[in-house]
């Protein structure tokens, strides 16, 4: 063999394990995470954790019921807002579109889906908080809903579209008017993967920390009703990693855990079940 | 009967009709809010607002320069870290392992975009922080001291310790992005470059990566509008200091990051109009970006990459 033969050779080989190190690492990334939250995070678990409030500074002990319960109606507030304008809105663009109007909803979509969490907060803020003039619920809710709204709209559209022609002109044979077809043929032939975007879509939105920090805010205690500021998981661990206290640091581990693996699992659930037999695409 | 029938379409077709011009509505009104709540500083400062490094709340005087300089050089950072893991990544993915290994391996990547980035956050806090204040900066700084981006006292928090975080938030994105083009590349390309006796490596990075080249690029731009906007993790370990300096050692600030911070205790409307300014910066910066990665994206794609590059 020529040198240069060899020098060719043994560069595809060094190469293409790097390559293979690049993905390894990449994806070791996750395993890391996971596995280092469950060692400092999984001591501090306990059943107090999930139903009591947080203790008074310098007090050991203490939960944060008040911070998942408040993660748990943002979130709700975010899929009644922000689910109904998607799934109709994709049912639009799918089905009764011209030209124009889907062509800038679907671009407007792109664009809202890259616009930084922050902004969205900001812009919340300006909508809800100030005309208030105290942060709230309502406003955290607000805030998550329309950030959900553009993965659910593209989401609902693409699985529409894949619907099969037979299914629809089986359906207008029949008689079936237009709204009665959607309804009752294409809208239930594609519920899963409308189904898996949504549950992705809030998964992520559930995560979300920016945008909460000036609407939703922040609350040591219960937060009644949907006008007061709550506490939410994320913000949780944001000011109890920063804060000064020990004890508010292993607290922030133990709610990063919940967290992620609230996250994790909804999305394993979602793609490894939901989402098999659907053609689903991460946006 | 078949009167009711069509006016009941109608209706479908309104009520869909105004849920997708909802979506519409809410973006007009979040630029026309970014837009007028800011007026207050842009009448203020004008132009000059983009070249002042000044920040400060109580003498009401504001200048973006130490947070859009933050801001670009973590990203940048990031984006030097990120893009050869992640493009080499892809490459594995794509061209060498097996289908099944490599569908279960994007998964997991996946997997990895959707951790929430406060963990990473407080990952960086309690893990990297430390780690670079008494490794890894002492390291570069014994080795590559004399570069003008590896000096100062090694704080720990900073620059770089925000770059590194980023990088690991947005290699899932050029990775799994990046796969998607490379895998539409044509067979044929792959196939005619190992006839011709190139070894794989050759066929990969002479042929196929070249051939997708314009939607890798799409990918990195894509991760890029991801870590300008980022905000969580980058304002845990950044340091929250508004100042310009060379070195990546240095703590300093980012758009987001002031945002996150200042803006629910912002006192006086110039406070936060020029927060607010600084909101629309971050908008407009991400707006391009996204339009501009999601344009190459698709030219790579639709034309199938069949046609070598010119």
């Amino acid at each position: 063999m020529s040198i240069r033969l060899i020098w060719r050779k043994s560069l595809n080989v060094v190469m293409l394990s790097l390559t293979g190190v690049c993905a390894l690492l990449t994806v070791s990334a996750l395993f890391f995470i996971l596995g280092y939250l469950i060692y400092n995070g999984g001591k501090d678990l306990s059943w107090n954790f999930f139903t009591h409030l947080p203790a008074p500074v310098g007090e050991l002990g203490g939960g944060m019921a008040n911070a998942i319960v408040g993660s748990l109606k943002l979130l709700l507030l975010a899929a009644l807002f922000g689910v109904p304008i998607g799934l109709l809105g994709g049912v639009y663009l799918a089905e009764f579109g011209g030209r124009t109007i889907p062509f800038l909803v679907r671009y407007t979509a792109d664009l809202l889906n890259g616009v930084p969490s922050i902004v969205i907060g900001i812009f919340a803020y300006a909508l809800v908080v100030m005309p208030m003039h105290h942060f709230s619920t309502l406003a955290g809710g607000f805030a998550l809903g329309i950030m959900v709204i553009p993965t659910v709209i593209r989401n609902t559209e693409s699985f529409l579209r894949d619907v099969p022609r037979a299914l629809r002109e089986g359906s207008f044979a029949l008689g079936a008017n237009k709204w009665r077809m959607i309804a009752t043929v294409v809208l239930p032939a594609a519920s899963r993967g409308i189904l898996t975007g949504v549950l992705l879509a809030l998964a992520r939105v559930a995560g979300e920390t920016a945008p909460l920090l000036f609407t939703a805010f922040g609350n040591r205690y219960w937060s009644p009703g949907w006008m007061q500021p709550t506490s939410s998981l994320p913000v949780v661990i944001y000011t109890y990693a920063t804060g000064p206290y020990e004890d508010w640091h292993r607290q922030a581990w133990a709610a990063g855990l919940v967290l992620l693996g609230l996250v994790l699992v909804t999305n394993i659930l979602v793609r490894a079940f939901l989402a098999r037999g659907t053609s689903y695409e991460r946006t | 009967m078949l009167r009711r029938m069509r006016g009941a379409d109608e209706i479908a077709h309104f009520i869909t009709l105004l849920a997708a011009v909802t979506l519409l509505l809410i973006t007009a009104l979040l630029v026309y809010q970014l837009w007028v709540l800011s007026a207050d500083a842009r009448a203020k400062f004008g132009w000059s607002f983009f070249v002042t490094q000044t920040w400060d709340p109580v003498a009401g005087d504001f200048g973006a320069l130490p947070f859009i300089y933050g801001t670009l050089v973590t990203s940048a950072v990031a984006l030097v870290l990120a893009v050869p893991l992640g493009v080499g990544g892809a490459i594995f993915l794509a061209e060498l392992a097996p289908p099944k290994l490599s569908s279960a391996l994007t998964f997991v990547s996946d997997l990895l975009a959707a951790v929430p980035s406060v963990i990473y956050g407080l990952l960086g806090v309690f893990l990297l922080v430390p780690i670079m204040r008494t490794t890894i900066q002492p390291a570069l700084k014994k080795t590559l001291g004399f570069l003008p981006l590896f000096q100062g006292p090694a704080y720990g928090i900073g620059f770089l310790t925000a770059g590194i975080v980023l990088a690991v938030m947005i290699v899932p994105f050029v990775l799994s992005v990046s796969r998607e083009v490379l895998l539409a590349v044509a067979r044929d390309q792959r196939e005619a470059a190992l006839a011709l006796g190139a070894t794989k490596w050759e066929s990969t990075w002479k042929v196929v990566v070249p051939a997708a080249r314009i939607g890798i690029f799409g990918s990195v731009f894509l991760a890029l509008a991801r870590a300008l906007g980022e905000t969580m993790a980058v304002t845990m370990v950044i340091g929250n200091n508004p100042k310009i300096a060379a070195s990546l050692f240095s703590p300093g600030y980012s758009i987001a990051a002031v945002l996150a911070n200042e803006f629910s205790e912002a006192t006086g409307n110039l406070y936060l109009s020029a927060l607010i300014e600084l909101g629309l910066v971050l908008f407009l910066l991400t707006f391009v970006l996204n339009g501009l990665a999601r344009l190459l994206i698709l030219v790579t794609t639709a034309r199938g990459s069949g046609v070598l590059p010119s």
